[in-house]
Parts: structure tokens; C-alpha cells; sequence
């Protein structure tokens, strides 16, 4: 150990200095990733008298420096000697929350934040606070941006008279000239609004709500509606109606289609914070405006909440405001001209029949399922099935199954293997629910032809699959259905087949148990090691390492052992590795 | 029957995109692209009145004329939507025809432009022009591979333009009492309409903003501030904004106009907007406009070279090799206008940065870096400060002649090397001897670090199981500077820095 040996040259300051000063930037940037190992080295008295300063002046380096900088003193309390020290920290992240990278003033904000938590209350007020107004008043926008971040942590702790600065001070860069803090302003409004006491919050924050909410800028107005939020909340249901609505009535309509994706983009929680009285009288007819938006964008994000509303409503008209108001603008959703529009409203719409019943799923939801297993979108077809469960819960599956079996062929073979991969992991649960004879008579063949697919992934997730299905039916199933198939494949010409077949066995064995894995498999991989292919010899390798367990030691010992012997001898390299490597995993040596 | 139609279906896709599913990205982009899209202002599709053609202004006696002009402004201001093709043909077709007929109005007639109908011209512009962008259609829409969406209404929003550009070319137009119209709120929206994904607009709105900034001195302020607004959220927030390349071609000639001395306010837009704009990602789709605009800086005032020199090596692209080229011919240009003493400010850092670009593995950057020897400006700078220039530069070059795996770079660098030892044989002699003993010396300093970094991970592996180490490491702090000393006269890069470590020192 250095310390121990008394080595003496290895602390002095300079040479640490200049790791950090380092020309290589990548050299640097690891030296300031381990800045605390060098705080250590330095001792809390030494780092807060002279690495502290040094850090300070360096400010003008690589932004990746910047930021791994900003992050390492968010959690430097200890290292400057705890919480009473803590206020050393202040000037490197105060520079740094000047900086003009976004990432890196970012996270020199969240340091502060999380720091800020560690002052005591007076130092909260004599090194923290001033700070804060310092930015608050900076010259250049950037550090007008940081101020915003801080004024929520320090409001709860600090006195009225600061308390009130603080208001004043957040009043005023939420009418900044520049669109840039005016943002920064509206995204922290609500934050800001939850540590305020309530009459500040319907003195102070409704005006400058209002005032963001109407800003000249789209990119301003739409974050004050995610600040509609958190004010909602806060506010006593009588206020909602005089102080929140007119606002977010305007939002709903803003004439920027921006501004009207985040409404709908909030859609829930909006709901949630005006209560069910508003959700009836306003917030329905907005809902089915943004509905039939004439943006695409709208229309998407809104139906995207369609079962959520619906669930949230209160449940004494739940019913009436779904069938009068909701459904037949979902209906028409459903033949909508953009995609992206149907393929949300199918990820939601199954949904709404657990909401619904029986008797109304039948009557209004089922047509609508069907149009949409029908869609020329796979996606939405895709979205459709893989919610089934929430039907088959509601009005069982068999409804459906005429229209399913032509959408699952469809999607089955559908030309992109994303969209092919996709619909084989619902097979299981398609499986399961459909049960085994309709599973036989109409969709083993599509599971079978997936093994011989020309996309190594979809013959990958075919072979996971029928592991699945085994599962489910049982081995006596896979016996009779499924391994006489598998095994035929060892003789296809093809020897990405051949090698499929391996592949199954892999992935079959444990679940098929010993009985069918040594008497129907393990012959079958044994014949394999004489193939021509040394992909396929090397594979029979593998898979003998991993059927071994399944097997007994008779069988291991008289079969598999003169097979991998044989392979361990091999001209292939790679069989050999494979074969000697089975053989010490199973111990034959 | 149903089946049936399926294995139809199945049978039309073809065999190769089958197999791979990767078809090229150009390909099944071109199959979904649309070619046009509307504006986001078709809010109620309320049924509109049909538009009745009005007498033509050229039959009409002039007393009637204004009247007339005034009417048809106003039939100008009715919208229509240009996505359903078959609607409203017979309107669209007399509205088309009057803005023709509003166009040659403003650009033939002298006297036409009386103060009472700017208001009326200006509501007829607003309302066809200031309109929300909608969505794009392609979310990923990469502006320099795919085509971009073509606004649908461009048939009456491509003369609404036109009228525009007329109304404010015309030479009885008056700021004075146009100022009361086209005002700040005016500008701001004009300015947003930049972020179309139709050229053919922004091409419009650029001669526009133009001619508003030359004739408004009031507003030109205001102008570059949203500008630099517009960039600034670009840079930092969004990385996406469609009319970079056109807001930097009017700056450009903004630039050339400038007083001297600078403004405060020009250089800060120069150093925090100009600089950190070569960091964004499309940057290939501005860099001339943007190269132009800093070089206008320069020849302004010689003495921002130093800051901006520094600041795009700080910007240095560090894995875009297509960036790192745009750099090197930004560099070059600048090089092109130096004066010999700026040049001597910037010569070191600079060629530490061009010594690595001639090492690069990459060939273009490689290839663009070495030649900077072609040009006679440069390689005089490069003459008359050879001594510092020449051991930056050695290490890589010696190095490349030997390792690099193309040979059109090989051959290249062999004639600068050849350059640069008639410049000064004696050192290159020397730099060529040492060059082994140099090699050892940095593999020596790393190894150091190495172990340095060793035994303070000992150390803190250490302090956690014994806190008692920590005093130990402060008890030998105040011992010994030795290391330092011994490690100071290393490089001769280490010049600025070893300046600093002293103050540093002194500072204790």
C-alpha cells in the first residue's frame, strides 16, 4: 500500500492539477471522472482551499469535461468535510450553470438542487439564495434558465422576506425577453406552484399561468399546460372554474396543433386534476374535439387515451358519455387516413370493453375489432391482437376467431420479419386461448413453416416458441404434433435446416423430459455428426452439451461419448473446441 | 374464399424482400413520401361562398380603381384547402387569377399604393401567409436525403409572396406608414414561417426579410435578436429548424454592414451563437453560409481571430470525419485572410489540432488537412514560424510516412515533409534524431500516470476500509513538490500549460 510505504511523492497538488489539465480531452475527461479519488488524495482541507478554486477557474473546457464536472460535485458533500462545508461548492456549479450546453447546465442544476438539500437553513440563506438571484439577474439568458431550476428548493426553507424576493424574482423571468428562459420559466411553473402557500398561488402563479398560457411562442404555451396540471391540483375544486378553465378551454383550441397534442398528450391527468363536475361539462366535448383534430398528430395522442378517459369518468354517467359522446367518434377514428391514428386507437380500444360489458362489447366494439383485424396497416392489426386478452376476459374469444385466423395468416407471412417477429410472440397466448384443436387445425402449419424462414431471427424466435406451446399442451402433444416434424428437417438439403432442427432439440428436450429426448431425439443428433457441414458437426456438439442433462448416464456414457470423441478428433477447429468443451461440461472424460 | 385472396396477397411480395427485409432505406422511404402537405389552418371545414370573379382593374377608370383594388384584396383573404383537390375549383381558379392581377397591379402601376389600403394589403398578406406549420409528415425527415413536403396551397401562396415582395419593391412603398403594419408581431410570425420544409418559400421569405430589414431601420435590432433567438433554441433545444442555411445568408450581408468598432451585442452573437452553431448536427446543410458569416467577422476585425480559432478547435468534431473536413475548410479560409500577427496567437493549438487531422485514419480528413501545403499564403506563415511549427507538426508526419494505409496520403505527406526540411534542415535533422528518444519519453510519462492513478485507487480502496488513510495522504502532501519539478521541462507542447501550473503554484 502506498500510504503504508510512505511514499511520499505522490500527493503533491500540481501533479493532480495536471491530470486534469491533461491535452488529451479523453485523458481529462477520466481524470475528472475520478475527481473524488483526487479530493480524497487531497483531503477535505486542501480541496475546498485549493482544488475547489482551480476547478472554478477552469470552467472554459470541452462540454464532456463540463458535465462529467457538474455531475462528480452534485455528491462532493463529504469530501469538502459534510454539510458545513458544503457551501464551497457553490462557485464551480455556479459557473457552470452559466455554461451554454443545455446538458451540461442542466446537470449543474440538478447538483445544486441535490445540494441545496444539505445547506442549514442560514447557509441556505447566506451563500445559497444570493446565488440564485445572481443567475436570476445574469446578464446572458443562460444562467437566467439555471435560476429557474432552484427557486423550488430553496422557497420552503428560507424567510418571508426572502420568500417574497424569490416570487418577485420568479415573476420576473417569467416575462424574460428571451423565449429561451420564458421556457425554462413555464416548464418549472408547477413545480414552483407546490411550495407556495395557497393565496400566493392564486395571487402569484394564476397570472403568470394565464400569462405564459397565451405567450407569443407555441414552444412556451404548451409547457404551461403541463403546469395546468400540478396548479389544478393545488387549487380548491370552487377556484378550478374561475382561475384554471378559461386557460386550458384556449389550450384545447390554441390555434398551434402543438399546443393541442399536449393537451391531449395530458389528456388523463388533466382529467384527473379538474375533477369528474368539469371532466362532464368540459372536458368531454374538448376530448371529442381533439378526436377529430385536423392534425394527424392530435388525433393520435388523443385516442391514445381513449380507454384511460373512459375509465376515469364518473361512474354514474359513464356509460351514457361513452355511448353518446365517445363511441362514434372512435367509430370514425377507426377508418381513419393516417396510420399512426388507427394503430393507437387499436393499442387502446380492446380496452374499452372490459369498461363496457358484455352485451355492448357485442353490439358496438366487436364490429370495430373486426374492421381494425382487417386494416391494411399490420401494425394496427398487430396492436389489435396482441390486447386480446382484455375481450377474451369480457365476451371469451371465439367471437373473433373467424376474423383472427385470416389477420394472424396475413401477419404471419407478412413481408417485413419485424412484423412476422412480432405476431410469433403472441402465439402462446393465442394458443392458449384459442385452445388445442383450433390451434392444430389452423395455425401448427403457420408454426412450422416459421422454422424454415429465410430471417435467422423469426427461425430463432419460431424455435423459442415451440418451447412455449410444449409448455402449454404437454410433451404427449409435442410427441405427436410437433417433433416428428422437427426431426424430418435433418435431412433437408439446406443445412440452415438441418442446423434449425439442433436448435429445436435444444430448446425442446428439458420440456419434452427423457423419455422423447432419448428415444426420438438424441438418435437423430447422433446421425448429425457424420453431417458434411462442420456449422452443423459443431452444433451437434452444443447441442449434445446441452441434452445431456436430460439424459441418463447409460446413455451418455454408450452414445454421446463415442460421438463427441469422434468430433473431438475433427479436422474443423471449431468442432473440436465445441466437442472437447462438451465433453469436460458432462464430465466424459 | 377468404384464404384464397390471402395466398393472392402473399404471392405479390416479392422474393428478395423476403429474404432480407433491409431493402434500401431510400427505397421504402420514396414508396410512403407524399409529395405535399397542407397548412395546419384548416380548423372547421365550414362550406365557403363561392368567389365571384370582379371586374379587371385595367377596365376600371382610376377614380374606381382604389375601390376596386381594395375589394379584391379583401376576396384574397378567403382560404381554401388545397389537400382536397376537387373542391371549390371554380373559386381557387378566380382567386388565383386576381392575386396575378394584384401582382401586376403593385408592380406596374405608379400611385396605386395609397396610405389607406396598407392595412387592407397587410390583412390580406397576414392571412394567407401567417399560418401554423403542421406536422412533419416524416418525423425523422432527414433534409439531406429526403425529399421534403411541398406546401399544397403554394399555387396562391407563391403570389401572395410575390405581392408581397412587389408591394415592398414598389417605389411609391412608405416605411413611415407602412411601420404601423409591418411591426415586430409582423416580423416574428414572418419568422417562423423560416421553418418550412418547402425551399420554394423560404426562398421567397428571404428576399422578403431582406428588403424589410433594409427598408425598416426600427426593426432591424429586433431582427437580429429573434434570429439569434431562433438559433440559439436550435442549437440548444431542438437541433431542428428548416431555414438555417436562409437566416445565415441574410446575415451574412447584415455582417458586411456593421459599423466599426464591433458592438458588444455582434461579437457575443459571433462567439455564442455563430461558433457553438458548428456543433449541431446538420451542420453540412449551412456550413458555407454559416463559414461566410464568420469569415465577414474576421475581415471586419482581425482581432476576434484569436477567439474563434479557439473556439472551433473546442467544437472540433471528435467522431464525424465529414464535420471534421467542413472544419478544415473553414480553417483554411480563415487561414486565407490571416494577418501574420493573429497567426502567431493561434499557430499553436491550431497545429496541434492539424498535426492530429494529418494522423487520421480517415483519408478525406487526412488528405484535406495536408493540403493546407498547397496554399502559398499558408505555407508562408508556415515559413516564417517554422521553428514553433515544424515539432508540433514532426511526430505525425514522421509517423503517418511510415503507418498509413493510403498511399495517396503517404505520397502526400512525403512532399510536405520534403516542404517543410528545406524550411529548416537543422531542425528537422535534430527532430529526426530525437524523434526515438521523444517516443520513450511520452511512453515513459504514461506509464507514470498509470501508476499514479494505481496508487491513488490503493488509496481510496484503502481509505474505505480505513478512514485513517486519509490523514496519511494529507501528513505527505505538504513534503514534496520534486515530481513536479522533474516533470516540467518534458514537452515543448507543455508551454501554456507549465505557464499556468506556475501561477498556480505562486497562488499557493
Amino acid at each position: 500500500m502506498a500510504g503504508a510505504e510512505g511514499d511520499d511523492s505522490l500527493y503533491p497538488i500540481a501533479v493532480l492539477i495536471d491530470e486534469l489539465r491533461n491535452e488529451d480531452v479523453q485523458l481529462r475527461l477520466n481524470s475528472i471522472k475520478k475527481l473524488s479519488t483526487i479530493a480524497l488524495a487531497l483531503g477535505v482541507e486542501r480541496t475546498r482551499t485549493e482544488l475547489l478554486p482551480f476547478l472554478t477557474d477552469t470552467i472554459y473546457d470541452e462540454d464532456e469535461v463540463l458535465l462529467a464536472l457538474a455531475e462528480q460535485l452534485g455528491s462532493f458533500t463529504v469530501l469538502v468535510g459534510g454539510p458545513e462545508y458544503v457551501h464551497c461548492l457553490l462557485p464551480p456549479l455556479e459557473s457552470l450553470a452559466t455554461v451554454e450546453e443545455t446538458v451540461v447546465r442542466d446537470k449543474a442544476v440538478e447538483s445544486l438542487r441535490k445540494i441545496s438539500q444539505e445547506h442549514s437553513p442560514v447557509d441556505l440563506e447566506v451563500h445559497f439564495e444570493p446565488l440564485v438571484k445572481r443567475l436570476a439577474c445574469g446578464d446572458w439568458f443562460t444562467s437566467r434558465t439555471s435560476a429557474c431550476g432552484l427557486f423550488s428548493v430553496c422557497y420552503p426553507r428560507v424567510s418571508s422576506t426572502v420568500k417574497a424576493e424569490i416570487r418577485q424574482h420568479f415573476r420576473t423571468l417569467c416575462s424574460d425577453d428571451t423565449p429561451m428562459v420564458r421556457r425554462a420559466a413555464a416548464s418549472k411553473l408547477g413545480e414552483f406552484a407546490k411550495v407556495l402557500e395557497l393565496d400566493y398561488v392564486k395571487s402569484d402563479i394564476i397570472p403568470l399561468f394565464t400569462a405564459l398560457a397565451s405567450d407569443e411562442q407555441d414552444s412556451v404555451r404548451l409547457l404551461a399546460v403541463e403546469a395546468c396540471v400540478s396548479i389544478a391540483t393545488l387549487l380548491p375544486q370552487e377556484d378550478l372554474e374561475a382561475l384554471v378553465m378559461p386557460t386550458l378551454r384556449q389550450a384545447a383550441e390554441d390555434k398551434s396543433w402543438r399546443v393541442r397534442y399536449m393537451v391531449a398528450d395530458k389528456f388523463s391527468e388533466l382529467q384527473k386534476a379538474v375533477g369528474p363536475e368539469i371532466t362532464k361539462n368540459d372536458l368531454v366535448p374538448a376530448f371529442q374535439n381533439l378526436l377529430k383534430d385536423c392534425e394527424a398528430e392530435v388525433r393520435a395522442a388523443a385516442a391514445n387515451k381513449v380507454k384511460e378517459f373512459c375509465e376515469n369518468l364518473p361512474e354514474d354517467s359513464r356509460e351514457t358519455i361513452i355511448m353518446t359522446h365517445v363511441l362514434p367518434c372512435v367509430k370514425e377514428l377507426v377508418s381513419d387516413t393516417n396510420q399512426h391514428v388507427k394503430s393507437a386507437l387499436a393499442s387502446v380500444i380492446m380496452g374499452l370493453s372490459t369498461i363496457l360489458g358484455k352485451d355492448n362489447t357485442v353490439e358496438h366494439l366487436l364490429p370495430l375489432f373486426l374492421a381494425q383485424l382487417k386494416d391494411e396497416c399490420p401494425e394496427v392489426r398487430l396492436n389489435i391482437i396482441s390486447n386480446l386478452d382484455c375481450v377474451n376476459e369480457v365476451i371469451g374469444i371465439r367471437q373473433l376467431s373467424q376474423s383472427l385466423l385470416p389477420a394472424i395468416v396475413e401477419l404471419a407471412e407478412d413481408a417485413k420479419w419485424r412484423v412476422r417477429l412480432a405476431i410469433i410472440e403472441y402465439m402462446p397466448l393465442l394458443a392458449g386461448q384459442l385452445g388445442v384443436e383450433f390451434f392444430d387445425e389452423k395455425l401448427n402449419s403457420l408454426c412450422m413453416a416459421w422454422l424454415v424462414d429465410h430471417v435467422y431471427a423469426i427461425r430463432e424466435a419460431a424455435t423459442c416458441n415451440l418451447m412455449k406451446l410444449v409448455e402449454k399442451f404437454g410433451a404427449e402433444w409435442a410427441q405427436n404434433t410437433i417433433v416428428p416434424k422437427v426431426l424430418s428437417m435433418s435431412n433437408d438439403p439446406n443445412y440452415l435446416h438441418r442446423m434449425t432442427t439442433l436448435f429445436c432439440i435444444n430448446a425442446l428436450s428439458e420440456v419434452c423430459g427423457q423419455e422423447i429426448t432419448t428415444k426420438h431425439m438424441l438418435p437423430v443428433v447422433l446421425k448429425m455428426a457424420s453431417d458434411q457441414v462442420a456449422n452443423v458437426r459443431f452444433n451437434v456438439a452444443k447441442c449434445l452439451q446441452k441434452i445431456g442433462p436430460v439424459l441418463d448416464s447409460s446413455a451418455l456414457q454408450a452414445e454421446v461419448k463415442p460421438v463427441l470423441e469422434i468430433l473431438a478428433t475433427d479436422q474443423d477447429m471449431d468442432v473440436k473446441y465445441f466437442a472437447q468443451e462438451a465433453i469436460s461440461v458432462l464430465t466424459l472424460a | 374464399l377468404a384464404s384464397c385472396s390471402v395466398c393472392i396477397k402473399m404471392s405479390a411480395i416479392s422474393a428478395t424482400e423476403k429474404v432480407d427485409g433491409f431493402t434500401r432505406k431510400s427505397m421504402r422511404k420514396a414508396q410512403k413520401q407524399r409529395k405535399s402537405q397542407g397548412s395546419s389552418q384548416f380548423r372547421t371545414q365550414s362550406s365557403l361562398v363561392e368567389l365571384s370573379p370582379l371586374p379587371h382593374l385595367k377596365d376600371t377608370p382610376s377614380t374606381e380603381q382604389q375601390v376596386l383594388f381594395v375589394q379584391k384584396l379583401q376576396q384574397c383573404c378567403v382560404l381554401f384547402d388545397f389537400l382536397d383537390s376537387v373542391t371549390d375549383l371554380k373559386s381557387k381558379e378566380v382567386k388565383r387569377a386576381t392575386l396575378n392581377e394584384l401582382v401586376d397591379y403593385v408592380s406596374t402601376n405608379r400611385g396605386v399604393l395609397v396610405d389607406s389600403a396598407y392595412p387592407d394589403i397587410i390583412h390580406m398578406i397576414s392571412t394567407n401567409l401567417f399560418r401554423t406549420l403542421p406536422p412533419s409528415e416524416n418525423p425523422d425527415f432527414d433534409p439531406e436525403e429526403d425529399e421534403p413536403s411541398l406546401e399544397a396551397a403554394w399555387p396562391h401562396i407563391q403570389l401572395v409572396y410575390e405581392f408581397l415582395l412587389r408591394f415592398l419593391e414598389n417605389p411609391d412603398f412608405q416605411p413611415s406608414t407602412a411601420k404601423r403594419y409591418i411591426d415586430q408581431k409582423f416580423v416574428l410570425q414572418l419568422l417562423d414561417l423560416f421553418d418550412s420544409e418547402d425551399p420554394r418559400e423560404r426562398d421567397f421569405l428571404k428576399t422578403i426579410l431582406h428588403r424589410i430589414y433594409g427598408k425598416f431601420l426600427g426593426l432591424r435590432a429586433f431582427i437580429r435578436k429573434q434570429i439569434n433567438n431562433i438559433f440559439l433554441r436550435f442549437i440548444y433545444e431542438t437541433e431542428h429548424f428548416n431555414g438555417v442555411a436562409e437566416l445565415l445568408e441574410i446575415l451574412g450581408s447584415i455582417i458586411n454592414g456593421f459599423a466599426l468598432p464591433l458592438k458588444a451585442e455582434h461579437k457575443q452573437f459571433l462567439m455564442k451563437v455563430l461558433i457553438p452553431m458548428h456543433t449541431t448536427r446538420g451542420l453540412a446543410l449551412f456550413h458555407a453560409q454559416l463559414a461566410y458569416c464568420v469569415v465577414q467577422f474576421l475581415e471586419k476585425d482581425s482581432t476576434l481571430t484569436e477567439p474563434v480559432v479557439r473556439g472551433l478547435l473546442k467544437f472540433w468534431p471528435k467522431t464525424c470525419s465529414q464535420k471534421e473536413v467542413m472544419f478544415l475548410g473553414e480553417i483554411e479560409e480563415i487561414l486565407d485572410i490571416i494577418e501574420p500577427t493573429q497567426f502567431k496567437k493561434i499557430q499553436e493549438p491550431l497545429f496541434k489540432q492539424i498535426s492530429k487531422c494529418v494522423a487520421s485514419p480517415h483519408f478525406q480528413v487526412a488528405e484535406r488537412s495536408l493540403y493546407f501545403w498547397n496554399n502559398e499564403y499558408i505555407l508562408s506563415l508556415i515559413e516564417e514560424n517554422i521553428d514553433k511549427i515544424l515539432p508540433l507538426m514532426f511526430g505525425s508526419l514522421y509517423r503517418i510516412s511510415k503507418e498509413h494505409w493510403n498511399q495517396t496520403i503517404v505520397a502526400l505527406v512525403y512532399n510536405v515533409l520534403k516542404t517543410l526540411m528545406e524550411m529548416n534542415g537543422k531542425l528537422f535533422d535534430e527532430l529526426t534524431a530525437s524523434y526515438k528518444a521523444d517516443r520513450q519519453r511520452e511512453k515513459k510519462k504514461e506509464q507514470e500516470r498509470e501508476d499514479l492513478w494505481e496508487k491513488l485507487e490503493a488509496l481510496k480502496l484503502q481509505d474505505v476500509s480505513n478512514s485513517r488513510g486519509l490523514q496519511i495522504a494529507q501528513n505527505n502532501n505538504n513534503n514534496n513538490n520534486s515530481l513536479t519539478n522533474a516533470e516540467e521541462p518534458n514537452t515543448s507542447a507543455a508551454i501554456t500549460d507549465s505557464v499556468n501550473s506556475q501561477t498556480f503554484n505562486c497562488a499557493k
